[in-house]
């Protein structure tokens, strides 16, 4: 018996007994898709047929001129089929199901876009698909809903624990424990036991892969700085694959804030002094836990980030001094939304904005000659209720009104 | 040692229960109720669960008690202070620890197997630690003479069976069915032959859990496993009828009719 899936002190495989053959053959299938070019082959054409790949790289010329310095630019998942790049790990988690010959796909979801991604592959691919969810986010996030069920998902609503997406992390296991003989988890974040840090992290690096062979095209040279957001880290490990082996290229990843680090109301793990090492959910890593190693409640703005641990891969990275971790606050995310909406007319995800907010601060202090790039992990225009709430809208607040007064009467 | 104190226990009675309990769950006051009511009826083993926040192991009825317990303000301190009054006023008893490995982890595992030795525990159920990750903890344990039980689960290979049978130590800790605590198991002839599979790979006792709930359950299993594990049935009936009906409950499954 040895430890697997290990970055540094972080990873391994803490998973109850009864799931321990089902892990042997998802580490068994994983392993051959990883050693088999034909695997990735279909992964890259599906994901260029069905959803948009390569998605584009864009040169954002009036953020960079109102800032004055580094030349912007910034990967465009939002374009990736379904809204964000949570898409390119379910689509290839969902190749692996039909080569492990299941039928039923599960999936936790937070925000609702990996739950939509995973209804979505499910759809396609002809799997049934359960999809569990925090009661509190599946109160904020109705529309996401509304496209699983539709999308014919059974959509369950965990009334556990803080009811968000920890809670609906467990309920998924739960269900994994009972069904594995049809059931595949579709894991949405490079967390969770090995393999799952490995193999999402693997298929997310499609974003590093197009992303560092644009820059060279476009803008002739290498980023100085890498920004993405962090929840999980499934995007910024998706990017920062690229530019893993640039050492000029420093990899930076900007976690939750949310109303600021002081107040202990956030998500960040590893930008603040809150977050411990610890073992939960089948892997060991950073936690936002107490004292006694109960898991804390967590807040941002921005659901997909709002969750109480981090990639372990990302971790070890951070250890090595290969990522910089930095935080947004609730209000500084809703500002850089605000001036990328008005500046650029791209609309990002909450979560992504958090990615912007530190490429903002940072891009005036470098030269004009340099370039920073900012990977945009999904859209915002799809989440126009939360978005519309967090710029406390005051004409969105009157057509709510007026709608429910419609369905009443 | 936990295995002959199992075995001596054998030699009274054709099947020995387990019964379980999440500490601070509905209060510690009521904890110690139903533990007199278990000590009393004759229990052989008690699983004092030690809550933890996030418990992917376990079914409805044992999470809500674990973050009720926590609601309450549980605390792992308390909890090790509750086993050790326990511990002492129910010798009779042999006291078990069940909890996820955070708990462990983060109290530091050498400082957690030390207490648990002095409360007089006698040994460790971690659902989510898995002999592969328990290397330094088994080890602690070792070194302080306390048991840890793995378990063995329908979805095992032979080969994974043995391995398992390799690290265990006082018994060993077999799963009925697939999925979670709580849920209703069916006693039939693939279960016997399940156990036989079981019984092949190791010398040591054999408890069975998940899913016993009634007399014909115990009935079923007498012959077959050494140790009966009650745990989720047991929270339902404490909270419905109180600790004394638990006393009266657990009494009944081993009359003979």
């Amino acid at each position: 018996m040895t430890k697997v899936g290990y970055y540094g002190k972080y990873g391994g495989m803490f998973i109850p007994e009864i799931l321990h053959s089902t892990f042997d053959q998802l580490i068994r299938v994983f392993d051959k898709a990883k050693n088999d070019p034909e695997f990735w082959k279909s992964y890259v054409n599906l994901m260029s047929s069905y959803s948009c790949r390569p998605t584009p790289l864009t040169f954002a010329e009036n953020l960079t001129k109102q800032l004055g310095g580094a030349r912007i630019y910034i990967k465009r998942e939002d374009l990736n089929h379904t809204g964000a790049h949570k898409a390119n790990n379910v689509m290839g988690q969902g190749l692996l199901v039909k080569r492990m010959g299941k039928s039923r796909v599960i999936a936790e979801t937070g925000a609702g876009q990996h739950g939509v991604a995973t209804a979505t592959m499910a759809a396609k691919f002809g799997f049934e698909c359960t999809i569990y969810m925090g009661a509190e986010d599946v109160e904020r996030q109705r529309p996401n809903v509304f496209w699983m069920e539709k999308l014919g998902a059974e959509v369950i609503s965990v009334q556990d624990g803080s009811q968000t997406l920890k809670d609906a992390i467990n309920a998924a296991f739960r269900d994994w424990a009972t069904n594995m003989d049809s059931t595949h988890y579709v894991m949405g974040t490079v967390c969770g036991p090995h393999p799952f840090p490995e193999m999402v992290s693997w298929l997310q690096s499609i974003i590093g892969i197009e992303a560092r062979k644009q820059m060279i095209a476009i803008n002739g040279d290498l980023p100085r700085k890498v920004y993405a957001c962090v929840g999980g880290g499934s995007n910024a490990m998706g990017i920062f694959n690229g530019f893993l082996d640039d050492p000029d290229v420093e990899l930076v990843g900007v976690e939750a804030g949310g109303l600021g680090l002081k107040t202990g109301k956030h998500a960040s793990r590893l930008a603040s002094d809150d977050g411990y090492l610890g073992v939960c959910q089948g892997y060991k890593s950073m936690f936002l836990q107490d004292s006694d190693g109960q898991m804390k409640d967590t807040h941002s703005v921005s659901a997909g980030l709002d969750y109480v641990g981090v990639s372990p891969i990302l971790c070890h990275l951070f250890d090595k001094g290969r990522v910089r971790f930095e935080s947004a606050s609730d209000e500084e995310v809703m500002e850089a939304e605000n001036m990328t909406i008005q500046s650029e007319g791209i609309i990002p995800a909450l979560e992504s904005a958090h990615g912007f907010v530190q490429a903002f601060k940072e891009a005036p202090t470098l030269k004009k000659s340099e370039a920073v790039l900012i990977n945009m992990s999904g859209r915002g225009d799809k989440d126009i209720f939360t978005i519309a709430e967090a710029f406390k809208d005051k004409k969105w607040k009157d057509f709510i009104r007026n709608k429910g007064e419609q369905y009443n009467a | 040692m936990l295995e002959e104190t199992i075995r001596k226990a054998k030699t009274e009675n054709d099947i020995l229960l387990m019964t379980h309990l999440v500490l601070g769950y509905p209060s510690f006051e009521e904890n110690r109720k139903v533990i007199k009511e278990m000590a009393n009826a004759g229990v052989e083993l008690i699983e004092l669960q030690i809550p933890f926040s996030e418990p992917t192991a376990d079914g409805p009825v044992i999470l809500k008690a674990n973050s009720q317990s926590l609601e309450n303000g549980t605390k792992v301190a308390e909890c090790l202070e509750f086993a050790e009054e326990i511990c002492r006023t129910h010798p009779e008893v042999s006291f078990l620890f069940m909890t996820y490995y955070n708990i462990i982890f983060v109290y530091g595992e050498r400082e957690f197997a030390a207490r648990s030795k002095q409360i007089g525990i006698r040994g460790f159920i971690i659902p989510d630690l898995p002999p592969d990750e328990a290397e330094s903890w088994l080890s602690e344990c070792r070194e302080q003479e306390l048991e840890s039980i793995f378990i063995f689960t329908p979805t095992h290979s032979s080969q994974r069976l043995k391995e398992l049978a390799e690290v265990s130590h006082g018994f060993v800790y077999c799963v009925g069915r697939r999925g979670v605590t709580g849920n209703r198991t069916e006693f039939d002839a693939s279960m016997t032959e399940q156990i036989q599979k079981y019984r092949s790979a190791t010398d040591l006792p054999l408890a069975l859990g998940f899913g016993v709930q009634e007399k014909a359950d115990i009935d079923f299993l007498m012959g077959k496993i050494d140790i009966a594990v009650i745990g989720s049935k047991l929270i339902v009936l404490h909270e419905a009828s109180g600790a004394e009906k638990v006393g009266d409950f657990l009494r009944s499954l081993r009359n003979r009719n």
